[in-house]
């Protein structure tokens, strides 16, 4: 028999103001990680990047983080208020990204 | 893990500001933002009491919080302004026609008039058939020049004594990078102007936003729940402008009040008097304001109804050849078709 297995972690995903044009033009996702481990804003980037970031990666990901100049809301609040890419994803979460690299 | 509202009302931080480094939850957000553009109208002077002034509306985030904001502080502090949007239709698909729904979604959520101009109806061309002309490697010289002379025309047209664009602190730090890389003293001595403009002949341009961060103005936006069009034109990657952009933002990551800083700069330089200044004076083709004899919107459009689009880019002095061998075909043509018909 096997161990108990530790329930995935559910989170939401947002994207607005054309981030969701890099991701399949999906505005909204429910995504299931793996509850065995623990999941930093960092770790979720690297998922996103080899996972769901479909179209030219380099005008989302910059380096280890996200190229500056989109936002990032977690559950509504400023991500740089929360240890941006240290920040640790707890059930139920809301990450939002918003671009801002469009004209005005 | 949240913080507390650094105002101390008692709420939760939602967002550092950019400019301030103060974490503020959202209504003391709003109140410090919607307060700082108060301050910066009313510092400036930009308008007075019985005003007609035009929100230059394109249905980004911007002008869309432009207007909300402009509506707002109009009834709080009582400026006795009358506001109208103003819009202009390049005619691009795909583009234009999806975000001036947003501008109409404007007009009705804020109870402004909207008056839409278009390149169709100012000049005989859409951008669509003009970048069918020209390609895709200049047309972003046609959409500029014409534009920013269309508001004239919209402005002129509604009987407006300014018109307000969202111009954003960002924006304006871009615009001064790009002035000094390319050299451009004459628009680097006017860009970071909070009103432009405004001669006898010309109807003032004023930037309310000309201090507010791009960053602010999109969370506004969001937390306000506005709507705004926020597709990049089918046409214009501004690649110029896109590296200057991209070098700011890498700035504002290290060093958030790099664009004050930016601005300040640009605020402070003091040019020779011997430095070249443009004269500004009136086409004598179409009577709107020009450096230049004629406007380069005159000499654009010349090039486009000759069949010559690439007329109004690059020197004059080779665009005048064009018009002379130009001329010198068709007089010869002429002359063939007279001999044919004597004959």
């Amino acid at each position: 028999m096997g161990s108990k297995e530790t329930p995935d972690l559910k989170i939401i995903l947002e994207f607005g103001a054309g981030a969701e044009l890099l991701f399949g033009n999906i505005k909204k996702r429910q995504l299931s990680l793996n509850g065995a481990q623990k999941w930093t804003i960092a770790e979720l980037l690297k998922w996103m990047h080899a996972n769901i970031l479909t179209e030219r990666a380099e005008l989302f990901i910059q380096g280890d983080t996200v190229r500056p100049g989109i936002l990032v809301l977690i559950n509504d609040t400023d991500w740089e208020l929360l240890g941006e890419l240290e920040y640790e994803l707890q059930p139920n979460d809301n990450v939002l990204f918003i671009s801002t690299l469009h004209g005005g | 893990m949240p913080i507390d509202c650094k105002a101390k009302c008692g709420n939760k931080a939602a967002l550092k500001r950019p400019k301030t480094g103060d974490a503020l939850c959202k209504d003391c957000f709003f109140a410090a933002f919607e307060a700082e553009i108060h301050h910066t109208i009313v510092s400036s002077r930009l308008f007075r009491r019985g005003e007609k002034v035009a929100v230059a509306a394109s249905g980004g985030k911007d002008s869309t919080v432009l207007a909300h904001v402009m509506k707002l502080l109009n009834e709080r502090h009582d400026y006795g302004l009358d506001l109208v949007l103003l819009s202009i239709d390049e005619g691009i698909t795909g583009y234009r026609d999806d975000s001036l729904e947003t501008v109409k979604q404007n007009r009705d959520d804020y109870q402004m008039p909207l008056k839409i101009l278009s390149y169709e109806e100012l000049y005989g061309w859409t951008m669509d058939r003009i970048v069918a002309q020209i390609g895709r490697s200049n047309n972003c010289t046609f959409c500029g020049v014409f534009r920013r002379q269309a508001l004239d025309r919209g402005a002129k047209l509604l009987g407006v004594d300014s018109i307000a664009t969202g111009h954003n602190a960002d924006d304006i730090a871009e615009t001064v990078l790009m002035n000094i890389l390319r050299g451009d003293t004459a628009r680097l001595r006017r860009c970071t102007n909070i009103r432009t403009g405004g001669g006898e002949d010309s109807i003032p341009r004023v930037k309310p936003l000309k201090y507010s961060y791009e960053k602010e103005i999109v969370m506004y936006a969001h937390y306000k729940r506005l709507v705004y069009f926020s597709t990049e034109c089918v046409f214009a990657p501004n690649a110029y402008r896109g590296h200057a952009r991209a070098f700011l933002k890498d700035l504002e990551k290290v060093r958030p009040s790099v664009i004050m800083d930016i601005i300040y700069s640009g605020e402070q330089l003091r040019f020779k008097d011997t430095a070249k200044k443009p004269v500004r004076g009136i086409c004598e083709r179409c009577g709107f304001v020009s450096s230049q004899q004629p406007c380069k919107a005159c000499v654009l459009l010349e090039g486009l109804n000759r069949g010559l689009p690439k007329l109004g880019i690059g020197k004059k002095s080779k665009g005048d050849r064009m018009i002379a061998q130009q001329n010198q075909e068709l007089a010869l043509r002429e002359r063939a078709n007279l001999v044919k018909n004597d004959f």
